[in-house]
């Protein structure tokens, strides 16, 4: 390809909107699942019809967490397994904003673990995109806490011997209050389930199960990213609203696939403010609102001034 | 540019008050602006948590109890760059987990305040007794090569004070600054008299005005290091923020002239600007044969020590410092260069005496009053080491 080919690549990309398209070539290997997920991110901001100067997205470490430095929005690559604290900051001193946590398996459930579980127990209005491809992917295809049983990685050469997190339950167990999961294949169902994300309140949390052809598809013998899409195929099965208690995945075995929750809860910062407004009453300045919810709220309080009066 | 503001009376406790250092931390932290507050309980520093809890609501702020420390300050750089002011209180083990994102603090040039109330011992040590023992971590703790500002209040009442004073030295240099008090001055009960609002002034974030299209979140080789204005999230600059070595759009560079760039500037914004960050006390040092080098709660029992000797006829001078990083490098190389000799007395087995050491170059003598912790020191030892420094 000569240079201006590769320039009009970048202008005429239809996602030139939402990448940093200078920042291109990206680091991910061919066959890599990320790719797919980042678009159908883009995608659905594109139909969510979000004001993309309000949405933000924060990432940890390795593989996915690069998306952040990609994707055209204030973006924040920060520490190994702390994407999802920093997010929440942002989101509490600025609650305008949608906030979107993308990352991998290993930083948002290994290290970032405990903070995942609280998120989702104090249903944080934020959305978490989980791309699992069951390793370690920059650091060399270590074992993660969702690598299956038997399967092969490089800290776990004789076949992994631990239990692996099944992440929808885990969530669902905490509080999340929208859980889907998809894989890499479903390319259509990830952006419908992100763009409901994305317009969901509350702690939404959407796994997507995809291929790391350099190391976890090698070591085990599983072929490149095709075989691994043609896996997807026959052995994903749509089972929405099913119980998170029977959604574990096994080595090569089935992978059950949608959306598993979705309910309504106050988020976190509804509470604060329920619960100071109930408990300090009108004395209470109520944090954070958007400028929607506020002036919706002054319009109310002008009209049920002007009916009193009225009266 | 530094933007001086009148205080927000919201925050203001106006009036003369009976409070902990703890509790002055925090209405000095609401004072300077602060509305954000994410921490995670700890002794000795707790009360400071509980107290801005407390106080808030009514001043229009947030506080978040997160599930541990790093999430305390990895949620106070999103908070940072959502737009507030933010802090944090901590002790030993908390600012342990803490420091790897005070290092991205650090290199995403995030303005924050965090405070160490320090307490003895590695590990759990003595939780509830008083030290001076991470003096070098708040130095050296993260890794890599950086800068922060530490200031050491002595009294509850400068728990108030130097709050406010930390929150203006991060905005103007946008970096983390930190608070090294002690169990002692944390919950030693004194009045603290807050000033009214309209006597307060406070630094005002550096906001930016340019055109939109040619804003940068970062600004290396301005004049004296000075770091560039800031934009929050929402604001639509969609900047990017990473703790990868980066150039001034923000964008990761994985070179050894980028790293040049990028870690000199963090480096010499502290630097070369280290006259005007430096804060001290000095008293009879003009005829001292022997000054008293000290900081935090030990400056107070060292002013009965040097009292004692000069009543015992022993010229002797008082040298506190109220920022320990940057170290007041220049007036220590001085006082070394006039005197027999330099007494550093800390709660701690001997770590600001090393840049004591270090800075006085053989040019007089250094004596370490070291102590284990777990109390501050009787004047006495101090008043020892005095008269045998001087033999």
């Amino acid at each position: 390809m000569n240079v201006n080919a590769n320039a009009n690549f970048a202008q005429d990309n239809p996602m030139s909107q939402f990448l940093r398209m200078e920042r291109m070539p990206h680091i991910w290997c061919p066959g890599c699942g990320i790719g797919t997920v980042v678009t159908a991110f883009a995608e659905a901001i594109k139909k969510s019809g979000l004001d993309l100067d309000k949405v933000a997205i924060v990432s940890g470490i390795g593989c996915t967490g690069r998306t952040a430095g990609y994707v055209k929005l204030d973006s924040f690559h920060s520490t190994h397994g702390r994407a999802i604290p920093l997010a929440t900051g942002l989101k509490l001193a600025n609650p305008e904003m949608k906030v979107v946590v993308f990352s991998g398996d290993g930083d948002l459930t290994s290290i970032g673990g405990n903070h995942f579980i609280h998120a989702a127990r104090r249903n944080m209005d934020i959305t978490v995109i989980c791309v699992n491809n069951f390793t370690y992917g920059m650091t060399g295809g270590q074992m993660t806490p969702t690598t299956p049983h038997t399967a092969n990685a490089s800290t776990t050469p004789y076949g992994n011997y631990e239990y692996p997190f099944s992440l929808p339950f885990v969530a669902d167990a905490c509080g999340a209050t929208y859980v889907a999961r998809w894989t890499s294949l479903h390319a259509r169902q990830i952006s419908g389930s992100i763009k409901e994300a994305l317009n969901h309140k509350g702690f939404s949390f959407i796994e997507v199960i995809a291929p790391c052809t350099t190391l976890y598809q090698r070591r085990n013998r599983l072929g490149d990213g095709l075989d691994a899409l043609e896996y997807y195929q026959n052995d994903a099965e749509i089972a929405h609203g099913m119980d998170t208690r029977q959604v574990d995945i096994d080595y090569q075995g089935k992978i059950r696939i949608g959306k598993f929750v979705e309910k309504q809860k106050p988020t976190y910062l509804d509470n604060v403010n329920q619960h100071y407004a109930q408990v300090l009453g009108d004395e209470y300045e109520l944090y954070g609102k958007t400028t929607p919810e506020r002036e919706a709220e002054e319009k109310a309080k002008a009209e049920a001034a002007a009916a009193k009066g009225g009266a | 540019m530094v933007r001086k503001v009148k205080a927000d009376p919201k925050g203001v406790l106006e009036g003369p008050h009976f409070m902990d250092g703890d509790h002055a931390l925090a209405e000095g932290a609401l004072a300077a602006g602060c509305r954000f507050f994410a921490g995670y309980p700890i002794t000795p520093s707790t009360e400071t948590a509980e107290r801005f809890a407390e106080r808030c609501p009514e001043a229009g702020g947030l506080f978040i109890q997160m599930e541990d420390e790093i999430a305390s300050i990895a949620a106070l750089i999103g908070g940072a760059w959502g737009g507030q002011k933010v802090m944090t209180v901590t002790s030993g083990p908390g600012m342990s987990l803490m420091l790897e994102n005070i290092g991205l603090a650090c290199m995403t040039e995030t303005p924050m305040v965090i405070a160490n109330v320090q307490r003895g011992g590695p590990s759990t040590g003595l939780p509830t007794l008083t030290a001076q023992q991470d003096m070098m971590q708040a130095r050296w703790g993260s890794h890599g090569d950086y800068r922060v500002i530490a200031l050491v209040p002595d009294s509850p009442q400068e728990c108030f004070d130097l709050a406010i004073e930390a929150f203006n030295l991060s905005e103007t240099y946008r970096v983390p600054v930190l608070i090294m008090t002690d169990e002692t001055v944390g919950h030693m009960h004194e009045k603290v008299v807050i000033p009214p609002a309209d006597k307060i002034e406070v630094v005002e974030r550096n906001w930016y005005e340019g055109p939109k299209d040619q804003y940068k979140p970062y600004k290396f080789g301005a004049e004296n290091y000075m770091p560039g204005p800031m934009v929050k999230v929402g604001d639509g600059y969609r900047f990017h923020v990473t703790g990868l070595v980066h150039d001034e759009r923000g964008y990761p560079q994985a070179t050894v002239e980028a790293g040049k760039i990028n870690i000199t500037h963090l480096i010499e914004k502290i630097d070369s600007n280290r006259d005007k960050i430096v804060r001290f006390e000095a008293d009879q040092l003009d005829d001292a044969e022997v000054v008293v080098v000290s900081y935090g709660i030990t400056s107070r029992i060292a002013i009965k020590a040097v009292m004692d000797a000069r009543k015992q006829g022993i010229k002797t001078g008082n040298f506190r410092m109220i920022t320990a990083w940057p170290f007041p490098e220049k007036q220590i190389r001085e006082i070394a260069s006039k005197v027999k000799a330099i007494v550093v007395p800390e709660i701690n087995y001997g770590q600001m005496v090393l840049e004591v050491e270090r800075l006085a170059a053989g040019k007089c003598k250094v004596v370490s009053v070291n102590s284990t912790g777990g109390a501050v020191h009787d004047p006495n030892e101090i008043l020892a080491a005095i008269k045998e420094a001087r033999s």
